[in-house]
């Protein structure tokens, strides 16, 4: 007999075609909208997050002031780090590999008829360790490069392309405003970061070039710190932070007037922003499910008279109010499962083209695809079966009567 | 089509009414259709049900076929009490004993000819193919083989009439009650659908209540019922020889 029922539903869909690609295509629309916005969401923090871990995941931030403000955050009456600072970090505290000064500033640069407007960072060659970053071509700056403050510098892929070209620019040597200075290596290319900034726009020099011919000053902006493998973050945070209070003769209870980060942390802000985006998305969503629920609400109860004479019909001839109800929920189910599966199925297909185009992962969540499915499932089944029910339990005459 | 093995007892009362009512509504606005019906129908009887628009007789006949309750009084089938039946159980005795042609024809829009009249066996859990057989025959039998694949919207008003009735006769039920099965067709026509009538209860021995507002119709029954303003007019009740 379900067999049965199942044909005679099937039928009775095929012979209401508009009403039920109607109901269909309200699953379709509902089910496709939230996968994609779901699937491209958490493709996003997933962009962010590795991007993030691209940093080096054992990376902490040194920033004078209080907290995370970014480049000309408010920090201006807290005192800037000097180039000891970094050294005393690197000397007193065990566990570390790498620890890397760093200051920039945008400046103008130039090779022959090109120029291009880049951030010139000074650092070590701690820096590329720190940021996991390998060189294409060429060499880092030498010990005694670095000592002497010599101008020689590392271009990050985006400068090499602006200035050169296809050229190789080692050995050549190009102007940093009226600074002039020699190419030592070129940076491998990093691409850009999930917020749209381009990661190899820069030139990397000696930190005491930058100092003595760029900036004019001993001051250091931010120092990079990178624990060793299997050391805790959390230690070294702990042990830098008493290092630094000493340093600046901060008094015991005082607040401090720098600020350590840890990676869990910038990247806890970085995806809070992301979740927003994607709880956004998911509402949006939900908003196009709800839409495609009162959709398929809707056409079923449009069809409530001609169903409910159909229904007073088939008490007639003899069928029992769950023989009647059987039918109509196979065919709610059937026609749910049918637009569900569409709507997976189209939901994934522009999730993934979506993905490909914003260049972000493309990410399947199944909880999402289920939940998706089981709600328009349950709209098409519940619109579709409770007017049946409530039209099989009326006398067979009414049901023929029902206007 | 073979002589079903009905009862061979022709005068066992089959059908029984007493002081059946039927109140539309309630209050003031109270419409009593029926005031207390008594009928008696033996098997194999061809019975004509006449009368004024408004005297009752749709509303009897639905009594009649378990697809309305009464609202006071006792409907016995074959002995059994309907009124204390479940609606599951009306069902079953609606599929198994009871055809029924509407006043409205009643079939499944978009459905082909052949579907509607399967559509009984299939409830009685006909195999595929014998359901099929039986279709095609009821079909032949009204006279529509070259329409089965039909819909009631390519139908003409007679022919879906015609349609309704292989329907009702399909499963072979033990009664066939027809309200106004002729009410929507020209005289030709009606001769037509009456001839097809009387040979189910002739040559099958099917007990047949039929409405009818023609006289020319009801002179193909065995009897008359008169209904008048929801009562039986006794004085008009004829006894006619079966
Ligand atoms: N669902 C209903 N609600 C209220 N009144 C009804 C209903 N059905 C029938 N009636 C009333 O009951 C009375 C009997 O109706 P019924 O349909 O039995 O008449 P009928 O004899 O079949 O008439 P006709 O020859 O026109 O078909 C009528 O007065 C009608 O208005
Ligand atoms: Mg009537």
């Amino acid at each position: 007999m379900l067999w049965e029922t199942f044909l005679l539903a099937q039928r009775e869909i095929r012979r209401n075609v508009l009403r039920s690609s109607l109901t269909i295509l309200g699953i379709v629309i509902g089910v496709a909208a939230v996968i994609t916005m779901v699937t491209l969401g958490s493709g996003a923090t997933a962009k962010v997050t590795a991007d993030i871990s691209n940093l080096g995941s054992n990376m902490l931030m040194l920033r004078p002031g209080q907290g995370f403000h970014g480049p000309g955050g408010a920090r201006s009456s807290a005192p800037m780090f000097k180039t000891d600072d970094a050294e005393a970090i690197a000397r007193d505290i065990s566990g570390l590999a790498a620890v890397a000064p760093l200051s920039s500033k945008m400046t103008q640069t130039i090779y022959g008829s090109r120029n291009w407007s880049t951030s010139v960072i000074g650092t070590t060659d701690d820096f590329v360790k720190v940021r996991n970053w390998p060189l294409e071509s060429g060499r880092l700056f030498t010990e005694g490069e670095m000592r002497a403050g010599k101008t020689v510098c590392v271009l990050g892929a985006t400068v090499k392309k602006e200035l050169f070209g296809g050229q190789d620019p080692l050995g050549i040597s190009i102007r940093l405003r009226k600074l002039s200075c020699q190419v030592i290596g070129v940076l491998q290319p990093k691409g850009q970061t999930s917020f749209g900034t381009d990661q190899d726009d820069l030139v990397l020099i000696p930190m005491r070039a930058f100092q003595r011919r760029i900036a004019g000053n001993t001051d250091v902006k931010t120092i990079y710190v990178s624990a060793e493998d299997g050391i805790s973050t959390e230690k070294v945070k702990k042990a830098i932070e008493t290092l630094m209070r000493e340093r600046r003769h901060i008094p015991i209870g005082d607040e401090s007037n720098f600020h350590v980060r840890d990676m869990k942390e910038i990247m806890d802000t970085l995806t809070n922003s992301t979740r927003v985006l994607t709880a956004l998305l998911a509402a949006i969503a939900a908003v196009s499910l709800l839409v495609g629920g009162i959709g398929i609400m809707n056409i079923m109860l449009v069809s409530v008279t001609e169903r409910t004479r159909e229904i007073g019909i088939r008490l007639a001839i003899g069928a029992r109010e769950r023989e009647v109800l059987m039918q109509f929920l196979v065919e709610a189910v059937v026609l749910s499962s049918f637009g569900g599966l569409a709507g997976i199925a189209l939901g994934l297909a522009a999730a993934a083209a979506g993905a490909q185009a914003l260049n972000v992962p493309f990410i399947f969540n199944i909880k999402i695809v289920l939940i998706a499915f089981l709600f328009s499932a349950a709209v098409g089944v519940i619109f579709g079966y409770f007017p049946a029910r409530k039209a099989a339990r009326l006398d067979p005459i009414e049901a023929l009567r029902h206007e | 089509m073979k002589t079903t093995g009905m009862d061979p007892n022709q005068n066992q009362t089959i059908i029984r009414l007493r002081g059946v009512t039927k109140v539309y509504g309630r209050g003031s606005a109270a419409m009593h259709a029926l005031k207390g019906i008594d009928m008696d129908i033996r098997q194999g009887e061809f019975v004509a049900v006449m009368g004024p628009s408004g005297s009752g007789k749709s509303t009897v006949m639905n009594i009649l076929g378990c697809l309305d309750t009464p609202t006071r009084g006792q409907y016995f089938f074959y002995g059994m009490d309907v009124g204390k039946l479940t609606r599951d159980q009306r069902a079953l005795l609606r599929r198994h004993y009871l055809g029924f042609v509407f006043q409205g024809f009643n079939l499944l829009n978009r459905t082909s000819a052949l579907e509607n009249v399967e559509l009984p066996l299939i409830y009685r859990g006909t195999p595929v193919a014998k359901r099929r057989k039986l279709a095609v025959e009821a079909l032949a039998a009204v006279g529509l083989s070259a329409w089965e694949s039909h819909t009631p919207g390519e139908l003409s008003g007679g022919q879906q009439q015609r349609v309704a009735i292989a329907r009702a006769i399909v499963a072979h039920p033990r009664v066939l009650l027809a309200d106004e099965p002729t009410g929507n067709l020209d005289s030709s026509r009606s001769r037509e659908i009456m001839e097809l009538i009387s040979a189910f209860n002739r040559e099958l021995g099917l007990t047949i209540i039929m409405v009818t507002h023609e006289t020319s119709m009801a002179a193909y029954a065995g009897r008359r019922i008169h209904f008048m303003d929801g009562l039986i007019d006794n004085g008009g009740e004829q006894k006619g020889a079966l």
